[in-house]
């Protein structure tokens, strides 16, 4: 235990339990992925599946805490590392400029709170309903499509997965360079691993509220 | 060709620094850019001002000496290159350029364009080299090496340690220099005896003196001088990980 907590003083370390905790998020991110697109098959066989998730309440439980965790876990090192290069970087340069750092890695610390925002209105908008102008506790796909029917906010959803999207992107890759996962032969393929993961996230998700917008799911 | 110039001034590390402007006119497009700046050194001797300092030794690109930003990029736009061996026909006439020393808090500014670069010895101190009696030069092709360890060992060796790869990362990160000083050794038989404990001790002392983290921007490959892979800073994240969890932990 001392030896994890020493290895994770160091910044090695938090960037292990950075890549980590995010694969574990993005685990759950797939597999909820997986859940939303039954939205497709009618609201029978969706809120059968979210029974089947409240009949199964204890391991509900043990997935919400890991998650709840590994998300702690994820902000923590965050922070921590953002605090640390404030501290190595005292006196920025008056004249920026940078090479081939893109889009998604300059702005991880954006997109990180971003979610971390959108998830909490996530949760009070189709969880418990508080933000939801026509909440039905056990109608899963009436909340979806009732909610997705008002503009602004199946435009936050999409505007909040092609966020996603970008984290994932660098997060991904990220991932493989951080717990030294390279090879040669091995090496292009988490790019397109990556890029492949972080699109078909965003176009799955993004499909739902465009799909009710254009009434295809009503 | 006329090349503007705003270069950081400042007089010692306590003091606080800005830009000063300053043009070069009939400047050949065959000057390396440092020899760009002994021209305008000249002139500000000759006008009784204090020269422009800055760091240079061998001025053929691999002794790691000479370094600072134009604008904003280490070592200038051209890639794989020192400003040393950086010509002026890569720039226009009529061009602005803003030069700055390196900026971390691990490479303190002594003066104008130069910085202290002690930690990266320190690191190499920590466990950059490795402890046996040499003696005399063993015979060629007495140890065994395959051909792609010893490419790759190469490959890092040519680390010059000028501090770039630190410039450029957003967060001042010496992962790059510590990656390749620890690999060239942990490539090669010679170095596995030490291997665990070398990864150990650089990485804490990197931490210690103040370098940053790595978050994977991939600049710090991008402006170095001898285009170092990041490849590198994976491997040390591996034996790092290994080192501290797994075998050969303290």
């Amino acid at each position: 235990m001392s030896r994890l907590l020493s290895f994770y003083k160091t910044s090695i370390g938090k960037k292990v339990v950075m890549a980590v905790t995010g694969i574990a998020l993005l685990g759950f991110v797939m597999g909820h992925l997986l859940g939303n697109l039954q939205v497709y098959l009618g609201p029978e066989k969706l809120n059968a599946y979210a029974q089947l998730l409240h009949d199964n309440a204890g391991l509900l439980w043990v997935a919400r805490i890991g998650l709840l965790v590994a998300l702690i876990l994820h902000v923590h090192a965050a922070v921590r590392l953002t605090q640390q290069r404030r501290r190595c970087r005292p006196v920025s340069y008056q004249k920026p400029g940078h090479v081939q750092a893109d889009y998604a890695s300059r702005t991880m610390m954006w997109s990180g709170p971003l979610i971390l925002a959108f998830v909490l209105y996530h949760l009070a908008h189709l969880t418990f309903g508080t933000v939801h102008h026509d909440f039905e506790a056990k109608d899963v796909y009436h909340n979806v499509v009732a909610g997705f029917q008002v503009p602004w906010v199946a435009g936050l959803y999409i505007l909040a997965m092609v966020g996603l999207g970008f984290h994932l992107y660098h997060g991904i890759w990220s991932f493989f360079q951080t717990l030294g996962l390279n090879h040669p032969r091995w090496n292009a393929l988490r790019r397109y691993l990556s890029i492949a993961l972080a699109l078909g996230i965003v176009v799955g998700n993004v499909s739902i509220p465009l799909a009710v917008l254009t009434g295809l799911v009503s | 060709m006329k090349i503007k110039l705003n270069v950081w001034r400042q007089p010692s590390s306590e003091a606080s620094g800005r830009f000063e402007p300053h043009t070069v006119e009939n400047v050949s497009q065959h000057m390396s850019f440092l020899e760009m700046l002994d021209v305008l050194n000249e002139q500000l001797v000759l006008e009784g001002k204090d020269p422009v300092a800055f760091d240079h030794d061998c001025r053929e690109g691999i002794c790691g000496s000479c370094g600072f930003t134009i604008n904003g990029i280490a070592h200038g736009p051209e890639a794989g290159t020192t400003v040393c061996q950086l010509h002026m026909r890569k720039f226009k006439d009529g061009d602005e350029l803003w030069l700055e020393p390196w900026r971390a808090a691990a490479f303190p500014v002594l003066r104008d364009l130069i910085v202290d670069r002690t930690g990266f010895d320190s690191i190499v101190e920590a466990g950059g080299y490795i402890s046996v009696r040499t003696g005399s030069a063993p015979d060629a092709n007495s140890i065994p090496i395959s051909k792609e360890s010893s490419d790759s060992a190469f490959d890092a060796a040519a680390c010059i340690g000028c501090g770039a790869c630190v410039a450029a990362c957003p967060n001042a990160s010496a992962m790059l220099f510590t990656s390749a000083k620890a690999s060239h050794l942990g490539l090669l038989p010679q170095g596995q005896p030490e291997r665990w404990r070398r990864t150990q001790s650089m990485v804490e002392v990197m931490e210690e003196i103040g370098f940053g983290h790595c978050t994977n921007h991939r600049e710090c490959e991008a402006v170095c001088p001898k285009e170092i892979s990041v490849d590198f800073i994976a491997r040390l994240n591996r034996d790092y990980i290994q080192a501290s969890l797994g075998r050969g932990s303290k």
